[in-house]
Parts: C-alpha cells; structure tokens; sequence
C-alpha cells in the first residue's frame, strides 16, 4: 500500500471526468505527486536528525523540535494529497451506482453511464467544491502553522528543560521554503482549475 | 508510484512523435531518468551528513550548507526531467482530443467518417500537421526553453560545474571563518558534467527536431498547390514504409526501456 494505490483511484477517476478535470488529474500526478516523492520526501528524511540546538542539554532539542514542527510540513503534505484526491471518489461510486441500477433493472436507464447530467453533476460539482475547500483549508493551516510559508535558519526556544533561551538550527531551510512555495503555487493552480471546471459546468 | 508513472505516461506520447523525438525520448530515459535514480542518487545520498566543517560550533554545519546549497544538484535534476519531459504531454492531449473529436463522428453514424470501428480510431498514428504540427512545435519549444532556464539556474548557483572540495564560509553563528568539506566532490563533479552534457545533446536534439519540422511545413507549403487532392490521412507508400521503420525503432527503444525501468 504506498502512492501507487492513489495512482490506481486518480487513473480511474480521470475517465468520468471533463478536458480540465483530466487536466487537473495531469497536474496533480505529475507536479505534485511526483515532485513529492523523488524530490520532498527526501529533503524532509532527516529534518530531526539534523535539528540542533546549541545546547547539551538532554531533551532540549527534543522539545524544540516538538514546539516548532507540531505536524511536520511533509507530513501535512502527504495529508492534503490525500485529502485532495479523495472527493473524485464520489464521482466514482455514483457511476458504479448507476451501473448497478441498469444491471438490477435489466434495461437502459441512463443515456450513457458516464455522461455528467442529472444527479451525477451534483455529485460532480460536490466534489469539485470539497476539492477546492479541502485545497483552502490545508493552505490556511500552513500558513497559520509556521508563521507564513517562510523556514528560518535559526529559531530561539526556551521551554523546560531547556535552561535558557537556546539558539536552534533548522537544516535545509532555503531547499524547504522553495519546495514549500512549490506547494503553494500548485495548489493555486489547482484551485484555479477547479473553480474553472465548476464555472464551465454550471453555465454549459 | 516513481519515475515509471512518467514513463507509462510519455510512451503514449512516442507513437506520435517524429524520429528525432523518438530519439529524445530514449535519451532522456536512459541517460537522464535511469542514472539519476541508479547512480546519483546514491552519490548525494548522504550530502549533509558527510558535510563537515572544522568546528564544534553546534548550528555552524547547518548554516553553512543551507548558504553553498540553497537546493540540491539532485532536486535542481529531478525538477528539471519533470519540467522538460510535460509539454509532451499537451501532444498527448490534442492526440487525445482528436480521437474523441473521431470517436463521436464515428458514433453519429457519419458519412465522412472512413474508419471501420472504434479499435481502429484508438490505433491510429496521426500525422504532425495542421493544428497538431503547431502543438508538437510549441511543445518542443518548451522543451527547449527549460532546458535552458535549468542549465542557467544550475550555472548560476554553483558558479559554473565544479564541486570544490572546501568551501570557506562565515555565516552567523560560526565564529570565524570556518572551513567546511563537501563529501565526495570528484564524483559529483563527473557526475554533474555527465548531466550537463547529456541536456546539451538534449538541446540539440531538440533544435534538429525544430528545424526538421519547419523544413518541412515550407516544404508542404510549396507543394500544395501541385497537389490539391492530398488527403491529409491517406499515407503513400514511402511514408508508410518510413513510419513501419520508426514503429520499429520506437517499439525496440521501448523494449528496452521498459526491461531497465522496472
């Protein structure tokens, strides 16, 4: 159970989807998956490890490190892919629903399974608004989190045990804030993907 | 979920591309994709940690290497292959929007429609003209410019292709100048070469690309008017014995890729 299972549901759902919900499928494989595991993952690897405070004191840098990366930004990453992408399941299970209602009753019922009319654009546009909410929502918390999308090179910690204000060290914070940016403008690009979907379906 | 998506994703893309794209394409999966993952990943495998400066000064190693490496040689790489490998997805799109465009003319029963069924539709090679020529073109374009945009950035930051092997440095909160060893600078350095070198010959590969397509757009252009029956699907047999020579070339290519990809 790893990325490729969310590969497997994204590949699928890119079949009942409009031109710009299959490219908002392309942008999040390509820019944001990917980017994630062969270039995030690692830089975020050893982010504990390589934590250090000017200090000898035991705990000290356990505290810090705790106090200043409650959820660490990968970690927040790797939550909002999947919160991103799981709306375009609804899609799916209402179309495996109308399938199963042709089969039970035996007859055509619908004019294509797959066609976005009806009950099935509800549920499109649904997950197209949870899409963008969730996109929002996990946006505000990074910000509100760590002070704007900027990573310091020094922060100053003074919790118990730490018997002083302590100067502490953030590895690899200028590669961190690229990447984070990184993250920002791809998810504003796929907010604006969305929005623009939901625009083109509501007045088509 | 890794490298092999991209590659599921671009081999779409080959059926579709001329010789010298088919070429690029190789290149850029055994020579780029394959060695970033194979060999140079492993070479930067344990940058900051084998990174040491002569000090105790605890923040001094994290400082310093956060100033001479605002980002990795290996991510600068892994960015670029994405950036330069996507505007063959906007060829793949148009191919797939004209297949859609096919498949619904096929359904409505049309008669200008001059395939036998649907598994024909989802077979067949368009050639690069018309609108699909100016979408093959600017993505090449793209390429090209990306390529570019990277090789600048990668000269910009390091000052020119060399990893020195130490690096004076003084940033707050080491107390003096310090001096600061980067761990397996040699093999870097050939290793960022080999790299460099190979998005040369990408780069040139492209640029033939580019001059082979607009030579033969005006080549078009000046035989229209001899030739006005010409119907834009219909293949004369040298062209279907050239593209019978690149399915073979791009089906071998393909081959072998996928036996090293897995």
């Amino acid at each position: 159970m790893s990325w490729g299972f969310l590969r497997d549901l994204l590949s699928g759902v890119n079949k009942y989807s409009t031109g710009i919900g299959r490219i908002w499928v392309a942008v999040v494989f390509i820019f944001r998956l990917l980017i994630y595991i062969v270039a995030a993952e690692n830089i975020w690897k050893y982010e504990h490890d390589e934590f250090e405070c000017n200090i000898k004191q035991p705990g000290c840098e356990n505290v810090c490190f705790d106090h200043f990366f409650p959820v660490s930004h990968i970690s927040l990453w790797a939550l909002q892919l999947i919160m991103v992408s799981t709306p375009s399941l609804l899609v799916v299970f209402h179309v495996a629903y109308r399938e199963n209602r042709e089969k039970h009753h035996n007859q055509k019922l619908y004019r294509s399974v797959g066609e976005i009319d009806g009950g099935l654009l509800c549920t499109y546009l649904t997950s197209l608004i949870l899409k963008t909410g969730f996109e929002i929502v996990f946006l505000f918390l990074f910000y509100k989190l760590y002070n704007g999308f900027k990573v310091p090179r020094l922060v100053k910690c003074d919790i118990r045990p730490c018997p002083n204000t302590v100067e502490c060290y953030i590895s690899k914070p200028t590669e961190k804030m690229i990447f984070l940016y990184f993250l920002v403008a791809t998810s504003c690009l796929c907010i604006v993907l969305n929005l623009s979907e939901l625009s083109y379906l509501i007045f088509k | 979920m890794d490298w092999g998506a991209l590659h599921t994703i671009l081999g779409g893309v080959n059926k579709h591309s001329t010789s010298i794209g088919k070429i690029w394409l190789t290149v850029l999966f055994i020579f780029r994709i394959m060695i970033l993952v194979v060999a140079a990943e492993r070479v930067w495998g344990d940058e900051q940690d084998d990174f040491v400066c002569n000090t105790l000064q605890p923040g001094c190693k994290n400082v310093c290497y956060d100033h001479f490496f605002p980002i990795s040689h290996i991510r600068l790489w892994a960015l670029q292959l994405i950036f330069v490998s996507t505007p063959a997805l906007l060829v793949a799109m148009h191919v797939a929007y004209r297949r859609h465009e096919k498949k619904r003319q096929f359904r409505k029963g049309d008669q200008k429609c001059e395939y036998k069924d649907i598994e024909e539709i989802r077979k067949q090679r368009f050639r690069i003209e018309g609108s699909l020529w100016w979408t093959y073109t600017s993505s090449i374009f793209f390429r090209l410019v990306f390529e570019a945009v990277f090789m600048y950035a990668f000269y910009f930051m390091y000052d020119g292709f060399r990893m020195p092997r130490l690096m004076k440095c003084n940033a707050w909160p080491c107390p003096n100048t310090v001096d600061c060893f980067v761990s397996r600078p040699t093999e870097k350095t050939v290793f960022t070469i080999f790299m460099i070198a190979v998005s040369s010959i990408c780069i040139l590969l492209n640029v033939a690309e580019l001059c082979y397509l607009l030579v033969k757009f005006f080549l078009r252009r000046s035989k229209k008017p001899v030739n006005p029956k010409h119907h834009p699907n219909h293949e004369n047999k040298e062209e279907t014995k050239q593209n019978e020579m690149n399915e073979l070339i791009s089906d071998s290519c393909q081959n072998t890729v996928i036996g090293f990809s897995s």
